[in-house]
């Protein structure tokens, strides 16, 4: 069965003055439906300008898809031309993003531009339209959903907005919605809050959810798989705890080592040395190798593919490809881009 | 939103009167003495000159005669020139002139100036682009009078397709040229005020998440970027009649328009100080209202202002 | 540095690419002498500048001298002015050679340009850091008194006190202009300084004891000062137009002062016959505004961060 959405070798560059920025390098994964993929990385990695070429909402003089596929439910969706496109934004795929109060139009009443989904992609009456937000500001549970409709973005308190961000992503209910990093911007306990709400809508609606962010914890409440990115591409990609239990790549490993944990003390943090790459300079070889403490000569010479290392239930297949279908608990498979991946696994257990 | 607007008018008041008093002590606390020059080269009989100064009240400390000044005001009376008349009759009749020739102006930089804008930053760093904005800071670099002179000789002399000076062909005729000359320093500042918040308002992420939302192009434009893009022409708008009404005494020269600009230049020069003030005063007013309705209507756009 | 160590180089620290510096203003320069319109600027604005500062090496006449009535209003020999000849521009109305008046004329419009402006800019520096950084009563003051100034539009106060004014120099009509334009610079220079003012590193610099006016002087001003800076030198070119037709209006400099304002006044009953009366210093002081214009149109791209 074809997954809902699936990236394929994504290269995606800015030109500016003369330099290339390669800001994603081969990127790779798939979505099936109702599953939850977190795509975690550092600023820098690639993610949203990955997310926003996936949507077709790139700035396009400075940036370009120089290579890759982007396949919904099968269908190519690079090249196609841009009325098509605008087809599915919205309505199949939608997207919200990190900072609300400067993400929706301050002049306009939160109701009219969650209505303004449905008028224009459906063609409903304004009337109907702005019944039909007050049902939705009711589903994201925002209280006086009806009084609250004419008022303005600056207005609501911030976990508010993130929720009429929400209303209006899902006024179509689209198959598949992209979270750049809802609630970076949020304090914890609204983080909760907003977290608990997309898990709920994404079991309702039966979407799948790609969540984009940096913060490990967020993720191990909600995620079904993580695709960790590092340079432009992912280095990892497993089921959650899988990868928390077990990583397969010493980024991964760096990463967890340095997570403070309630239940281990006296123990110092160590972070992972050094800083992300500059993308108009990436070094040759692994992305990772200058941080990396497993280094070796291989390693600064060779690029690492992104290999399949313990196949999931049900999939044999090598060459990484897409295998099975998942079920709670259950994967498609733990892939590292690591030359020494098995290593990292057998040193970690 | 009432007491924004409440707020402002209050606001206005202190302004007004601070203005309107430096204006007074600029011209009646500078040298120069106006009765004197009433009488022309001929002695006065001192008599007369005491009469006369008593009558306009020069006689007294400054502070009182700007009392009597506001006292006037208040009812209506802007005062009487030095040949007697009613300040408020010798502006009556030309008053209309100077509006034609300012709404013509206004018209035209709003229309034309907006649509190059928007013109221009639709395409940013296109030839359309690069034109508005070489063209535009050559127009800001000419004076208006240079303008003024250059525009009455090829298109009112040689191509003959304005009249060149007088109101004889009336509204909108006669006005035409004179206001696109007055408009046109105006009209540059306004296609680069909306050229440049357009393209920042582009950037901006409420467009991206618009985009986002799957809208086309031209809806994105023109319900989320353009009235965002407006508000700071808006804005601009009421500091721009202050810059027309100084460019219409200029104008009015050139183009030979009896409105109340040619009206106050003239009584700069012959020293009549009541007129100068009287019509000074008049245009203060009209710059203060307008700014009053400029900045009213920025509360009606921009929803945040209202709240604060 | 040979390829490879430079890679490993970067590889290690990951974030410098480029070897020179990147500060603000070692960034904004790099641009600058990139930018074509830059250096237009900068070699018109050289030439005017050598105009008004070493007339004698242009012309052999002193100002309004040699000017022989007989031969008034010639026309050029030619379009062109390196033609050569006695008279390579024509000559004026009361005979004097036009170059000659021409380069006469360019110290004036410049000083003063000069004069209000840094008269102007002083003063926004001083009373604008001021009212931001010390706010309340100050910044009420200040606020009131620069709402009052902005109720005047700006030609009619410098007309009006103009008028009255007992000299008509250089100097004293810089310093009536640079009276009325202090308000608006010292507004922006005050806005600028309320946004750096709650920035995090000025409440550092607060938190480890710096006296107020190191911390103004060393955190507030540099980071403030930029905008300021680059509306200076596009407010140069304005004032220079403004000077012009102030000359022109007749309230400003007078006779025995040469200017191009001046030459423009004279010629504006008999432009008609006579065009290149009008069209030299026309040309010249456009040219000069444009440049000051264009310069600052590119220090402001220069310097904005957002424009990279």
């Amino acid at each position: 069965m074809s997954p809902l959405l699936e990236v394929a070798d994504l290269h995606v560059e800015f030109r500016s003055r003369g330099s290339a920025v390669k800001a994603v390098n081969g990127l790779s994964y798939t979505l099936e439906e109702g599953e939850t993929l977190a795509i975690l990385g550092e600023s820098g990695s690639g993610k949203s300008v990955a997310a926003q070429a996936v949507m077709g909402i790139l700035d396009t003089p400075p940036g370009r898809i120089t290579n890759g596929s982007v396949r919904f439910r099968g269908t190519e969706l690079l090249g196609l031309p841009e009325k098509k496109r605008r087809a599915y934004r919205g309505a199949q795929i939608a997207m919200i993003f990190q900072d609300a109060l400067s993400s929706l139009n301050p002049v306009h009443r939160v109701g009219d531009q969650i209505a303004e989904m449905l008028v224009v992609h459906r063609g409903t009456s304004r009337r109907e339209a702005r019944k039909r937000a007050v049902e939705l500001m009711d589903r994201v549970r925002i209280p006086s959903a009806a009084e609250r409709a004419g008022d303005f973005p600056h207005q609501f308190s911030g976990g508010m907005r993130q929720r009429v961000m929400i209303a209006m992503a899902l006024a179509l209910e689209p198959d598949v919605l992209i979270a750049d990093e809802p609630t970076t911007a949020l304090d914890v306990t609204v983080q909760a809050q907003i977290m608990r709400l997309l898990s709920e809508l994404q079991d309702e609606m039966a979407m799948g959810l790609i969540l984009i962010t940096h913060d490990l914890g967020v993720v191990a409440d909600v995620a079904d798989r993580i695709a960790l990115m590092y340079a432009g591409r992912v280095v990892e990609e497993a089921g959650v705890e899988e990868l928390y239990a077990r990583p397969a790549h010493p980024y991964a490993e760096g990463l967890l080592l340095s997570v403070p944990r309630i239940d281990v003390r006296g123990r110092e943090l160590t972070p992972i040395k050094g800083a992300p790459p500059n993308l108009a300079a990436i070094p040759p070889g692994c992305p990772f190798h200058p941080r990396c403490p497993r280094a070796r000569d291989r390693c600064s010479a060779e690029v690492p593919e992104l290999r399949l290392v313990r196949a999931g239930e049900g999939a044999s297949d090598r060459s990484g490809a897409r295998s099975g279908a998942p079920s709670p608990g259950n994967d498609s498979g733990h892939r590292s881009a690591c030359h020494y991946a098995e290593e990292v696994v057998s040193d970690g257990r | 939103m009432w007491r924004y607007v409440v707020r402002r008018l209050l606001q206005m008041v202190p302004v007004l009167i601070g203005t309107t008093l430096l204006i007074y002590l600029a011209v009646f606390a500078l040298p120069g003495d106006p009765i004197r020059a009433l009488g022309g080269d001929k002695p006065m009989p001192p008599a007369v000159y005491a009469s006369l100064r008593h009558h306009y009240h020069l006689d007294q400390p400054l502070i009182v005669q700007y009392g009597h000044y506001l006292w006037g005001l208040v009812h209506g009376d802007f005062g009487e020139t030095l040949n007697g008349q009613p300040v408020a009759d010798v502006m009556k009749t030309d008053w209309a002139v100077t509006a034609r020739l300012a709404l013509t102006a206004w018209i035209f930089e709003l229309v034309v100036g907006i649509g190059l804008g928007v013109w221009a930053g639709r395409r940013k760093g296109g030839v359309v682009d690069t034109l508005v904005l070489s063209g535009t800071t050559l127009v800001i670099a000419v004076p208006t009078f240079v303008l003024a002179y250059c525009a009455q000789l090829v298109f009112g002399l040689k191509l003959g397709w304005f009249p060149t000076a007088g109101t004889d062909d009336g509204w909108p005729y006669s006005y035409l040229l004179p206001g696109i000359v007055l408009g046109s320093a105006s009209l540059a500042y306004i296609a680069r005020l909306t050229r440049t918040s357009l393209v920042e308002n582009f950037r901006a992420d409420y467009v991206r998440t618009a985009v986002a939302k799957g809208l086309s192009r031209r809806r994105v434009l023109v319900r989320h970027t353009l009235r965002n893009s407006l508000i700071p022409v808006i804005t601009y708008l009421g500091v721009d009649l202050g810059s027309l009404m100084a460019g219409a005494i200029v104008i009015e020269g050139i183009f030979n328009l009896p409105g109340i600009g040619g009206q106050i230049f003239t009584a700069i020069q012959i020293k009549d100080g009541p007129t100068v003030v009287g019509i000074a005063t008049l245009l203060v007013l009209v710059y203060l209202f307008a700014n009053l309705v400029v900045d009213i209507l920025y509360g009606v756009l921009d929803p945040r202002i209202r709240y604060e | 540095m040979s390829e490879t160590t430079q890679v490993a180089a970067t590889a290690q620290t990951g974030a410098v690419v480029s070897g020179a510096s990147a500060s603000l203003w070692g960034d904004a320069w790099r641009d600058l002498c990139r930018r074509v319109t830059f250096w237009v600027a900068v070699v018109i604005l050289a030439f005017m500048g050598l105009l008004a500062a070493f007339p004698s090496l242009f012309t052999s006449v002193g100002p309004n001298g040699g000017c022989d009535v007989r031969q008034a209003k010639l026309r050029p020999p030619s379009w062109n002015p390196f033609a050569g000849g006695h008279h390579p521009l024509g000559t004026d109305t009361h005979g004097c050679d036009y170059w000659a008046q021409i380069v006469h004329g360019t110290r004036a419009p410049i000083v003063v340009g000069f004069l209000v402006t840094g008269i102007a800019l002083a003063l926004a520096i001083t009373l604008g850091s001021l009212s931001g950084y010390y706010g309340r009563l100050l910044d009420a003051f200040l606020s009131r008194i620069t709402d009052i100034f902005f109720g005047l539009p700006l030609l009619l106060g410098a007309l009006v006190i103009l008028t009255a004014f007992p000299s008509h120099g250089v100097f004293a009509e810089s310093f009536v202009l640079g009276l009325l334009w202090w308000p608006t610079m010292t507004r922006l220079m005050r806005g600028q300084v309320l946004s750096v003012r709650d920035a995090d590193y000025v409440q550092a610099a607060r938190l480890l004891g710096a006296r107020d006016l190191r911390i103004v002087v060393r955190h507030i001003l540099p980071n403030a000062v930029a905008p300021v800076f680059v509306y200076a030198m596009l407010n140069v070119g304005v004032v220079i137009g403004y000077e012009a037709t102030l000359d022109y209006l007749g309230v400003g400099l007078q006779y025995p002062t040469v200017s191009w304002g001046l030459q423009l006044s004279q010629a504006q009953e008999i432009f008609t016959d006579y065009p290149y009366l009008l069209i030299y210093p026309a040309v010249f002081l456009t040219a000069t505004v444009l440049s000051f214009l264009l310069l600052g149109d590119a220090v402001r791209d220069a310097l904005d961060p957002k424009l990279r």
